[in-house]
Formats: C-alpha cells, sequence, structure tokens
C-alpha cells in the first residue's frame, strides 16, 4: 500500500481554482518531485498536506489513516514534516534548541517537572542534547550548536531547516525548493544529502523544485502541475520527455 | 577547581543563580543600610514595593518578551490578586490567627483567583494578535477596575450582604457584629499589614525561580518557538493553545501574587490599579531588555526607586525621570555600549580573575 494518497484534491479561494483534481501516490522510500511554472500551484499543495489550509474536497490518506481537514499539529504528529520556501527558522533561538523544538512530541516531559527539575527533567533533557546534536553531527552542523541560528550562513539555515523536520520523525518530508539560491556544487552536496536522508532515516521525501538537473538526478518520480491542474504524473525520465511538459514549462 | 566547577555546571544556571545572588545580595545591603541609619525612612519604605514591582515585570516579561504577545492588561490581574487576598486575609483573620499561615494562604489564594482570571481571558483572545490582544487586554485592566470600584459586601451575624453599584441599606444590618469587607469605591480596610521585606525577597526569588525555570525547559522553548514563528510552530506539533494558555496562566497568577502582597503592605485604592500602571510595568519590561528576566528585574529596581529618589529635586523630578528613560532607551540599542556590557559580566570577571591566579 501506497504511503500518501492524494484523491482528486481540490482548493479554491474564491472564484480561483488554485488546485483541482490532483491525484498521486507516493510511496514507503520513494523520492517523489513536484514540478510545475510559477504560481501553478505546488506550494498550495504542500500546504494541504501539511493543513495550513483546508481542502474544499477531495482526500488525503497518509499510511491508511485520513488527514485532510485536520490541524498542522495534529498532522505532524501523525507523520508529515516540511521545509518552507523562503526559509522560516525560529531565529532568536539557538541551532540546538531549533532542533530541540523539533523534538517536542519525541522526548516529553511535563512542565511542572521542568520548572521543579525533577529527575525526569534532567533524563528526558539529557536525552534530547543527545539526540539532538546526534541529527546536528549527521549534517556537520554540530559545531556551530549554540549560535543563534539567524547567524548561519544561508546554505546552513537550509540544512537546519531540513534538520528541524527530520526531528519530528516524519514518514514523509516535504521540501520546498531545497536547492533555491544555491550554487552548482552546493545544489550537488545536496542531492548527495537528499538521498542520504532518505536511506538513512527511511523516509519519503517529496519536493518542489525548479532545478532540472536536481529532479533528473534524484528523484524516481515526478508529477507536473501546470494552472492548478496536474499535467502528467510517472518516471522521471519519460515525464521531462513529454512534450505537453516542454511546451508547459521546461521550454523547447 | 572551582574554575572547573563553574564549567560543569551549564551557562543558563549559573545565569539564573547570579540572578539569584543578585537579588539576595541587593535586598540584604539594602536592609543593613536602612538599619544602620545610612539611608532614610523614605528609601526603607520602598523595599517593599520594590519586590513587587519586580515580581510584575518579571511575570509580564513572560507574555511580552517569551511568548510575544503584546498585554496591556496587567494591572487587571494585580487588582484581582489584591481584593481577593485582601478579603480571603479579612475573613479568615479569626479563624487562622497565626500571620505566618494565613499571609502566604492569601498570597496563593490571590494569584489563584489572577491566575483563573488569566485563563478566562485567554480562552477567547487565543486568536488575536498584536494590537488586538493589546485593546482586549487593557478593556479587560479597565473593567475589573470598574467592576471592583462597584461591589459592596458587608458581614454581619445573619450572614452576608451583597450589593451592586449601589451601597447597601445599614438599617437592615445588625449593628453590632457590623463588618464592612467591600464598600465600593471606598475599597477594602482592615488587612492585616503583614508584608515585610524577607517576605518580598522570597516571593522574589520564588518567582524568579518558576519563570526562569519554566523558559528553560521544553515548555519554554515552545513559548519562544510561537513567538518566532506560530506557523511553522504549529507545524512543527505544538499545541499552540495548551502552550498560550500556561503562558498567561502564570503570568496572570504572579501578578496576583504581587497584588496579594501589595494588599498586605499598603491602603487598596481601586484608581491605582489602571492604564498607567500597566504601562508603567511595559516599561519596566521594555527597557529592562523584552525577554531578558534579569534586566526586568534591574530595571523594575532603577525605574521604581528613581522617581522617588528623586524627590529632592521637586518640580525637575519628572523631567529628569524622562530624561533616564530616553537615556536607558538610547544605550540599550547601541552596539558600543553593550560591548562595553560585555566586559562586564560575571563570566568575565571571574574569567579575569583566574587568569591573575594561574599567572
Amino acid at each position: 500500500m501506497a504511503l500518501l494518497e492524494i484523491k482528486d484534491l481540490c482548493i479554491s479561494f474564491g472564484g480561483l481554482q488554485a488546485v483541482q483534481n490532483f491525484s498521486i501516490s507516493i510511496e514507503q522510500n520513494q523520492l517523489y518531485g513536484l514540478i510545475g511554472p510559477n504560481g501553478a500551484g505546488k506550494t498550495t499543495v504542500f500546504n494541504l498536506l501539511t493543513g495550513v489550509y483546508k481542502p474544499t474536497s477531495g482526500s488525503i490518506t497518509l499510511d491508511g489513516q485520513g488527514i485532510s481537514g485536520k490541524s498542522p499539529m495534529e498532522i505532524n504528529k501523525s507523520g508529515i514534516a516540511r521545509t518552507y520556501q523562503n526559509i522560516r527558522l525560529f531565529s532568536n533561538m539557538s541551532v540546538l534548541d531549533n532542533v530541540k523544538v523539533g523534538l517536542h512530541n519525541q522526548i516529553k516531559y511535563s512542565a511542572f517537572s521542568g520548572i521543579f527539575r525533577l529527575p525526569s527533567y534532567w533524563k528526558q533533557e539529557k536525552l534530547m542534547n543527545e539526540r539532538a546534536l546526534k541529527l546536528l553531527k549527521v549534517f556537520d552542523l554540530e559545531h556551530q550548536s549554540k549560535n543563534l541560528s539567524c547567524n548561519l550562513p544561508y546554505g546552513k539555515q537550509r540544512k537546519l531547516e531540513i534538520v528541524r523536520a527530520l526531528a519530528t520523525n516524519p514518514k514523509l518530508l516535504l521540501l520546498d525548493e531545497p536547492a533555491a539560491g544555491m550554487n552548482p556544487n552546493e545544489t550537488a552536496e545536496l542531492m548527495n544529502t537528499i538521498k542520504f536522508i532518505r536511506d538513512e532515516f527511511n523516509i519519503a521525501i517529496l519536493l518542489i523544485e525548479h532545478d532540472m538537473r536536481l529532479v533528473s538526478g534524484i528523484c524516481e518520480q515526478v508529477a507536473v502541475l501546470n494552472f492548478g491542474s496536474e499535467l502528467t504524473h510517472g518516471n522521471t525520465n519519460e515525464v521531462l520527455k513529454d512534450p505537453r511538459v516542454i511546451t508547459a514549462y521546461l521550454g523547447e | 577547581m572551582r574554575k572547573l566547577f563553574l564549567k560543569s555546571i551549564k551557562s543558563s544556571t549559573r545565569n539564573k543563580f547570579s540572578t539569584y545572588i543578585m537579588v539576595i545580595a541587593f535586598f540584604s545591603i539594602a536592609a543593613i543600610l536602612v538599619e544602620a541609619g545610612i539611608l532614610g525612612s523614605l528609601f526603607k519604605g520602598l523595599l517593599v514595593p520594590m519586590c513587587y514591582y519586580i515580581i510584575l515585570a518579571v511575570s509580564l516579561n513572560l507574555t511580552v518578551g517569551i511568548l510575544g504577545e503584546l498585554s496591556l492588561g496587567h494591572a487587571g490581574f494585580m487588582c484581582v490578586g489584591a481584593y481577593v487576598g485582601g478579603v480571603f486575609s479579612i475573613l479568615t483573620k479569626d479563624i487562622i490567627t497565626s500571620a505566618l499561615i494565613r499571609f502566604p494562604l492569601a498570597l496563593v489564594v490571590g494569584g489563584l483567583a489572577a491566575g483563573l482570571f488569566g485563563i478566562l481571558i485567554g480562552i477567547p483572545i487565543l486568536r488575536l494578535k498584536g494590537d488586538y490582544l493589546a485593546i482586549v487586554t487593557l478593556a479587560f485592566g479597565e473593567i475589573i477596575k470598574k467592576l471592583v470600584q462597584n461591589i459592596y459586601i458587608i458581614k454581619d451575624v445573619t450572614g452576608f450582604h451583597f450589593s451592586f453599584a449601589t451601597s447597601i441599606d445599614t438599617s437592615t444590618i445588625d449593628s453590632e457584629s457590623k463588618q464592612v469587607i467591600l464598600n465600593g469605591p471606598m475599597s477594602i480596610s482592615g488587612i492585616p499589614k503583614n508584608a515585610n521585606i524577607v517576605i518580598g525577597v522570597i516571593l522574589v526569588l520564588i518567582t524568579l525561580f518558576v519563570i526562569m525555570n519554566l523558559v528553560d525547559s521544553r515548555s519554554g522553548r515552545a513559548f519562544m518557538a510561537i513567538r518566532d514563528n506560530r506557523i511553522v510552530a504549529e507545524g512543527i506539533g505544538i499545541n499552540i493553545t495548551k502552550y498560550k494558555l500556561i503562558v498567561f496562566s502564570f503570568s496572570a497568577f504572579f501578578a496576583g501574587v504581587a497584588g496579594s502582597l501589595f494588599a498586605h503592605f499598603s491602603t487598596v485604592d481601586p484608581t491605582k490599579f489602571d492604564y498607567n500602571l500597566s504601562i508603567l510595568i511595559l516599561v519596566f519590561v521594555v527597557l529592562g531588555g523584552i525577554g531578558n528576566i534579569r534586566g526586568s528585574v534591574i530595571a523594575a529596581v532603577i525605574l521604581y526607586a528613581l522617581p522617588e529618589l528623586l524627590r529632592s529635586f521637586q518640580n525637575y523630578r519628572m523631567l529628569i525621570y524622562a530624561i533616564v528613560l530616553i537615556v536607558m532607551m538610547i544605550l540599550n540599542n547601541n552596539e558600543k555600549f553593550l560591548r562595553f556590557k560585555e566586559r562586564f559580566t560575571f563570566k568575565r570577571l571571574f574569567a579575569k580573575k583566574h587568569a591573575k591566579e594561574d599567572a
């Protein structure tokens, strides 16, 4: 059974049909690309998947469990985490604290034991530190763990956003233009990182990207959106050769 | 050896301890100087108010600085605490004769009542942000003030007599056992004045302990995440409703405790809990540094004491006060001054001392 099943997803803002009849299914451990011209509704799909918007009609099923119409908090708990097109870190908090916020629902103790420093505080906080540092180490950020996150260079901020999303222990990770603003070297490194995340954390990844080298390099499947409706989806190489995709998005 | 010990404890813990030590040191030195007669009786009368202003500033900083929501109703919560705590003390004066038991109870009861109001006002305003939240909390403060100005309660052998907006007809009341508890705009009288500097300082330390530990924990990180980016915080699985209510209730609780302390120290005048008081507390928070708990403590002490100590300047008093406010505002945003301040932190001072010892 597919991990994520989207069926006939529609949303309209007033008279504007932002997304209509969008259906894809993502398998466990799959790298899936979502491409299309600007304003096609890609980020809207992400917002629908994470509960920021409620779909007008259609269904979203994660691991056999219907999640459409639930709140962002509940959807995150059931296993979808995301990053944002324009980086949104908790900028006045340290790098380590950003990751620890991500671990909020993974390692718990009550506010009461936090105030009175009960044994559960020390135990869980130690566990949290270890887990957060381990995650940061995977992405080579552990030396900056005490810096404020807003002081990190751009590329590392992107990485930190991914680490924070991974800390919530998702089954599906949504990356919104992870390569935006990166040079070819950084993009090549990012491609390796994304593949590494998939293998190391054993999760499925759905990503929006305009850099076709990245998409053709790592995505196994691709869906193309144009004016809110799905143009086609399928195997990456076939989709990118599709004449309709070439006219609508890639150019001759 | 000592250096190792200092290194082994986390910097946040060290920060907290230096704040506690700072508070204890300041108040002990001040108390000694007052006892020795070096500082006059004017200063003596300022010490307990300093305590409740510190508690108010620190608790408001939790809402404004840590959660990032502008609240202008802090005086309202203080008012609830003052009235409930005061009435509690009057009613139980004959039952619990020991002030040592009654007064802490009155503080807790005042705090709990204010905390309850914090939750009650918190639920409907959860969806509001920024200016709108400020308007509602401001209105809350004013409503509370007007409400308590219009409540009349008299107790006699037959029981309690309540009235709202009009004073109670005294002919129906047994004059022998009559005890006026709340008398509208005339407020409460007869609250035992149990407050003293020791209890004040203990309360300040408890407030600092609870709020600083809360901020430096899983819940505190959730508050700050909500402040930095609400949408992302929710997307990362944080229950916004729950954590906002925790902040509102804690903030209101401590404002209530401060109010109850106030009621047991000086005359409760309902007109005191007005918009100006809320703004005054906000000024402490803003000038002490938003989100900086220790800064709130320092700002509350300096800015409360200053206008009182400047009384000898008579008409120029508020002028000087205003200049100090402006200078503090400029310095707080001045990079050079901040770097200058960096050089004189506890950590640096310790480090220098050890460097000398090692050499």
